[in-house]
C-alpha cells in the first residue's frame, strides 16, 4: 500500500469517527482503504476537492464521510445512484460520486444502477465488487462465486437455486448511454495501477461533462473471506478474475459531446407568469341574479363535447361573478364511451361538487336520460336532445325542452359541439348566465382555437332558432 | 392575479412552481398522474426540472439527492406509491430534508381501485416508515386550496426541514373549480446546512446514521422537539355552526365538503349541528378538540376509512364525550343526504 499516497482529501483526523481518530474502521487488507486512497488521489490531481459530493452507500463503506474532506451524503441501501441523478440536477457543477458495494449495487439497487446508467447521468460509479455482503457479516451476495460457502450458503452457492454471479459491468456495457463501463481489480501491483488509471480516467469525464462512469473494482473481504490478507489478493487474481474478467468493455471518451446547456431558460418575474398563465383571459359579467346553488348535469358519450362544453358553461358562470365545481364521470366509467359532468355554481362556496340532485339535466342521448332522470328535483329541468332521442322522460314534475342538437351541431361540421348546443339552449331558457358570457369564454375551453368562430355561430344559430319557435 | 378553473391535479403544480419549487420527480399512477403530466410540461417550460423515475423508490430518493442539494422538491403519488416511499420517507426525516409530497389517495387495500378514500390517513400521518418520526399533513378540500396548501408546503417544509405532504383523494384532484394564481413567486435561499458542490459548503453531511445510542437518542429527541414545535405552531382547521351545536361532523378533505352540505340541510331543519374541518392532520387540533368535548357534544367522525382520524379524535378527547364514526370505504362515497339521516335519527331518537 505505500505506494499509494495519502491524499489531502482524506481528513487527517478522522473528528467525526468514535474511538480512535488516526486509523480506518476497515479491516486490515480490505480493498475499500485502498480504493479510497485512490479516489481522493484522483480528486486531488483533478483539482476538484471543493466540488465534489461523494454518496456512501449502505455497506461497509457507510462511514466513508469520515474519511473524505468533500461533501457528503449517506444514502439508502441501492439507491445512491437516484441520489446522484437529482442531487447533480441541482447543481451540474458538483462532480458526484457514487461509491457502491455488491450488495448495494447489484442487490437492492439494480433498478437505480441500471436507469442512471440508462439516462448517461453525468457521474462516476465506483462498484466494490468484493462478492459478499461484508457490513452484515458475510453473506451471499449475488456476485458471491459458485460453490462458495457463506451466512446464507452454508452448502455453497447453488446454480439451480441461486443463480450464477451476477457481472454488472457487462449488464451496463449493454446500455447505449455510458461513455465508460470497465472492470479492474485491486490486487497485484500492475491491476492496482490500471485501477488508479480508471478511477482517473472516470472521474475526468465527469469533469469534461462527457456523461456516466462505470468501474467496477474487485476488491478483497478477508474478514468473509476468511484468508488473509494477501491470500485474498491472490484470490482475487486466481480465481475472482476468472468468473469476472478484467478489462474495458466500454470507453466512448473520445466520440461522445460534451453536455449543452439547457434549452429551457430558467424563467421569473413577468416571462414567469405569462409562460406558466396560458389561453387568455376570462371574460368579466355583471353578478349573476342567483341565490342558491345550482347544480347541472350534461350526460352523453364521448366525442359530443361533454367535457369541454361542461368546461365552457363553468367559465360562464364564474364570468358572471359566480364560484362554481366541474366534475366529471371518472376512471373506468369513461372507457365504456359513456362521458358525464356535473357543474355546480353557487353565488358563495359551492357546498358539494358532488351534486346529488340537481337542478337540469342536459341529457344527450337515450341511456343518460334513462340513468339520470330520477336524479333531477321537482320542478326542475330536463333538456332533451331530440336527434338522438326519441322519447319522453318518464318524470311529469319537470319541465321539459327538446333541442335538435345533434341535427345542429352536425349541420355546422361541429359534432363535437352537440353539448355545446345544449348548453347554449340551457342559458337561453334559464337566464341565469347569458349567451355573450358563453361566447366569451369560449377561447378558455376550446383545444383548437381556430374553432372558436364556428362555435360562436353555432351558439348564435341555436339562439335563433329558440327564439322563433 | 390571475384566475383559473382547473383541476385540483393541476391547481397543485401551479401552487408548486409559484412555492418556488425547482424539481419534480414523477412516477405516474392514477389518480395522481396528471400531477406528473402537468409538471412536466411547465417544470421543463420555465426552466425547472422535471424527471420521470424508475419507480417510486427511486423517486423518494431523487428527493432526498435534489433537498440535499437546497432545492425546493415534491413528487405526487398515489397510495401504492406512497407505500413504496416508506424507508426514502424516514430518510428524509432522519436527515432532516425539507420535502413535499402529494398522495391523492385511490381505494385500497392492495391494488383496489381508482375511486377516491382516506384510508392512507394512518400510513401518511402516522409517518409510514421506520423510526419515530413525524410528517406535516396538510388536507386541502377544494382546487383553489390544493394551489394554496402545495404552495404553502414549500415554506413550511424548510422552515422544519420535514416532509409536508397533501393529503388529497381522487374526486379533488379530478374536480375543476376556478383557481387564483396569487401572491410572489417565492424562492428557496441558501441554507446552511445543505451542500452546493462548493467550498463554504463542503464539510456539510448529510445523514441519518449516529452509531452511538446517546447520540441517536439525542437526536431522536431534537426530531420530538421540533415536532412539538409544529404542534405548537400551525395546527389549523376551520369550525362551521359549532357554537351552540350538539352534534359536530369532524372531517376533513372533499368529505368536508359533503358534510357542509349537510350541515345546512340540518340547520335548516332546525337541529343543531356543526362541523369541525381539519386542514392540518399532524398536527392534529387536539386541544380544539378537547374544549369542545368538554361542553358533552357528540362528535361524529365522517371518514372515507375504516375509521383512521376517528382513532385521533378519541385520543384527543381522551373519554370526555362520545365518538361515532361514520364511514364509507372502497370508493363509495357518502351523499349528505345520509349524513343528515344519520344526525336526524341521533338527535331526536
Ligand atoms: C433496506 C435495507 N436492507 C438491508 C439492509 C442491511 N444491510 C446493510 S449493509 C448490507 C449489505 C452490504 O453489502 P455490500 O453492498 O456488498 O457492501 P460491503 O459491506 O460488502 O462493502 C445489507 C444487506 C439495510 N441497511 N437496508
Ligand atoms: S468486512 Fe470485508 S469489506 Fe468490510 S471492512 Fe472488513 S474486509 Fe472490508
Amino acid at each position: 500500500m505505500e505506494q499509494i499516497k495519502t491524499s489531502d482529501v482524506l481528513y487527517e483526523e478522522f473528528f467525526r469517527k468514535d474511538g480512535d481518530k488516526k486509523i480506518t474502521h476497515y479491516c486490515p487488507g480490505c480493498g475499500h482503504g485502498t480504493i479510497q486512497k485512490m479516489i481522493a488521489q484522483a480528486i486531488e490531481d483533478l483539482g476538484i476537492q471543493d466540488r465534489v459530493v461523494f454518496l456512501s452507500p449502505v455497506g461497509c463503506s457507510v462511514f466513508s464521510y469520515y474519511y473524505f474532506d468533500t461533501g457528503n451524503i449517506q444514502c439508502s441501501h441501492g439507491r445512491a445512484p437516484a441520489v446522484g441523478t437529482a442531487f447533480k440536477r441541482v447543481h451540474e457543477d458538483s462532480i458526484v460520486i457514487s461509491y457502491q458495494g455488491d450488495g448495494d449495487l447489484a442487490g437492492i439497487g439494480t433498478a437505480e444502477i441500471i436507469h442512471a446508467a440508462n439516462r448517461g447521468e453525468n457521474m462516476s460509479v465506483f462498484f466494490i465488487n468484493n462478492a459478499t455482503y461484508g457490513m452484515t457479516g458475510g453473506q451471499m451476495a449475488p456476485t458471491t462465486l459458485l460453490e462458495e460457502k457463506t451466512l446464507t450458503s452454508p452448502f455453497g452457492r447453488d446454480r439451480k437455486r441461486d443463480g450464477a454471479p451476477i457481472k454488472m459491468a457487462e449488464m451496463i456495457a449493454t446500455l447505449d448511454e455510458p461513455v465508460l463501463v470497465s472492470r479492474v481489480a485491486v490486487s497485484s501491483t500492475k491491476e492496482m495501477l490500471k485501477t488508479k488509471k480508471m478511477i482517473y480516467k472516470a472521474l475526468k469525464n465527469q469533469v469534461d461533462n462527457l456523461g456516466f462512469s462505470f468501474v467496477e473494482i474487485l476488491s478483497a473481504c478477508p474478514t468473509s473471506w476468511h484468508v488473509s490478507p494477501v491470500e485474498a489478493r491472490v484470490h482475487i487474481d486466481e480465481t475472482l478474475s476468472t468468473v469476472f474478467p478484467l478489462g474495458t468493455f466500454v470507453d466512448k471518451a473520445d466520440t461522445v459531446l460534451p453536455y449543452g446547456p439547457s434549452l429551457f431558460p430558467f424563467l421569473s418575474g413577468e416571462d414567469f407568469l405569462v409562460a406558466i398563465v396560458e389561453g387568455g383571459e376570462l371574460a368579466e359579467c355583471e353578478q349573476a341574479p342567483l341565490k342558491d346553488e345550482l347544480a347541472i348535469m350534461v350526460a352523453g358519450f364521448g366525442g359530443q363535447g361533454v367535457l369541454s362544453g361542461g368546461v365552457s358553461l363553468a367559465n360562464a358562470a364564474i364570468a358572471h361573478q359566480l364560484q362554481v365545481s366541474w366534475l366529471p364521470s371518472y376512471g373506468p366509467e369513461m372507457r365504456g364511451g359513456k362521458a358525464s359532468v356535473t357543474v355546480v355554481m353557487s353565488p358563495d362556496e359551492v357546498s358539494s361538487p358532488l351534486a346529488e340532485d340537481i337542478d337540469c339535466l342536459i341529457a344527450l342521448n337515450s341511456p343518460s336520460l334513462t340513468a339520470y332522470e330520477h336524479m333531477v328535483k321537482p320542478s326542475g329541468t330536463i333538456l332533451v336532445n331530440s336527434s338522438l332521442i326519441d322519447h319522453e322522460p318518464e318524470r311529469d314534475d319537470v319541465t321539459v325542452h327538446h333541442v335538435p342538437a345533434s341535427d345542429l351541431a352536425k349541420e355546422a361540421g361541429l359534432p363535437q359541439a352537440t353539448a355545446l348546443v345544449m348548453i347554449s339552449a340551457y342559458i337561453h331558457y334559464s337566464q341565469v348566465l347569458t349567451i355573450d358570457s358563453l361566447i366569451e369564454s369560449l377561447h378558455l375551453g376550446l383545444k383548437k382555437k381556430s374553432l372558436i368562430g364556428k362555435n360562436r355561430e353555432l351558439i348564435l344559430k341555436t339562439v335563433e332558432i329558440l327564439v322563433s319557435k | 392575479m390571475h384566475k383559473r378553473l382547473m383541476k385540483g391535479n393541476d391547481a397543485a403544480v401551479y401552487g408548486a412552481l409559484m412555492g418556488g419549487c425547482t424539481h419534480f420527480f414523477g412516477y405516474p399512477i392514477t389518480p395522481a398522474s396528471e400531477i406528473a403530466q402537468t409538471a412536466s410540461y411547465y417544470f421543463r417550460k420555465t426552466g425547472r426540472t422535471y424527471l420521470q423515475g424508475e419507480s417510486e423508490v427511486s423517486v423518494i430518493n431523487m428527493l432526498y439527492g435534489a433537498s440535499s442539494g437546497g432545492a425546493r422538491v415534491m413528487t405526487a403519488s398515489s397510495g401504492p406509491g406512497i407505500a413504496l416511499m416508506a424507508e426514502g420517507l424516514s430518510y428524509l426525516a432522519g436527515a432532516r430534508l425539507p420535502a413535499v409530497v402529494i398522495d391523492m389517495q385511490r381505494a385500497g387495500p392492495g391494488l383496489g381501485n381508482i375511486w377516491p378514500e382516506q384510508g392512507d390517513y394512518a400510513m401518511v400521518v402516522k409517518g409510514g416508515g421506520q423510526g419515530n418520526y413525524k410528517n406535516i399533513v396538510l388536507a386541502p378540500a377544494s382546487a383553489q386550496e390544493m394551489f394554496d396548501f402545495t404552495k404553502q408546503a414549500f415554506t413550511l417544509a424548510e422552515r422544519y426541514r420535514m416532509t409536508v405532504f397533501i393529503l388529497g383523494d381522487a374526486y379533488l384532484g379530478q374536480v375543476m373549480e376556478s383557481v387564483e394564481i396569487s401572491g410572489e413567486l417565492e424562492q428557496s435561499e441558501r441554507k446552511d446546512w445543505a451542500l452546493y458542490g462548493d467550498k463554504e459548503s463542503r464539510r456539510n453531511l448529510i445523514t441519518s446514521i449516529y452509531m452511538s445510542p446517546s447520540d441517536m437518542e439525542a437526536h431522536n429527541e431534537l426530531l420530538q422537539r421540533q415536532y412539538a414545535k409544529v404542534e405548537r405552531e400551525i395546527v389549523d382547521y376551520s369550525e362551521t355552526d359549532t357554537d351552540d351545536a350538539s352534534l359536530i361532523f369532524i372531517t376533513y378533505g372533499i368529505v368536508s365538503r359533503i358534510c357542509h352540505g349537510a350541515v345546512k340541510r340540518l340547520r335548516e331543519l332546525g337541529l343543531k349541528v356543526g362541523m369541525l374541518r381539519l386542514k392540518t392532520l399532524f398536527p392534529f387540533p387536539k386541544e380544539r378538540l378537547k374544549e369542545l368535548a368538554r361542553k358533552k357534544i357528540t362528535f361524529v367522525a365522517v371518514e372515507l376509512s375504516n375509521g383512521q382520524m376517528a382513532e385521533d379524535v378519541r385520543l384527543s378527547v381522551d373519554g370526555l364525550t362520545k365518538v361515532l364514526s361514520f364511514n364509507r370505504m372502497g370508493g363509495e362515497v357518502m351523499k349528505s343526504q345520509d349524513l343528515v339521516a344519520f344526525a336526524t335519527e341521533y338527535l331526536k331518537g
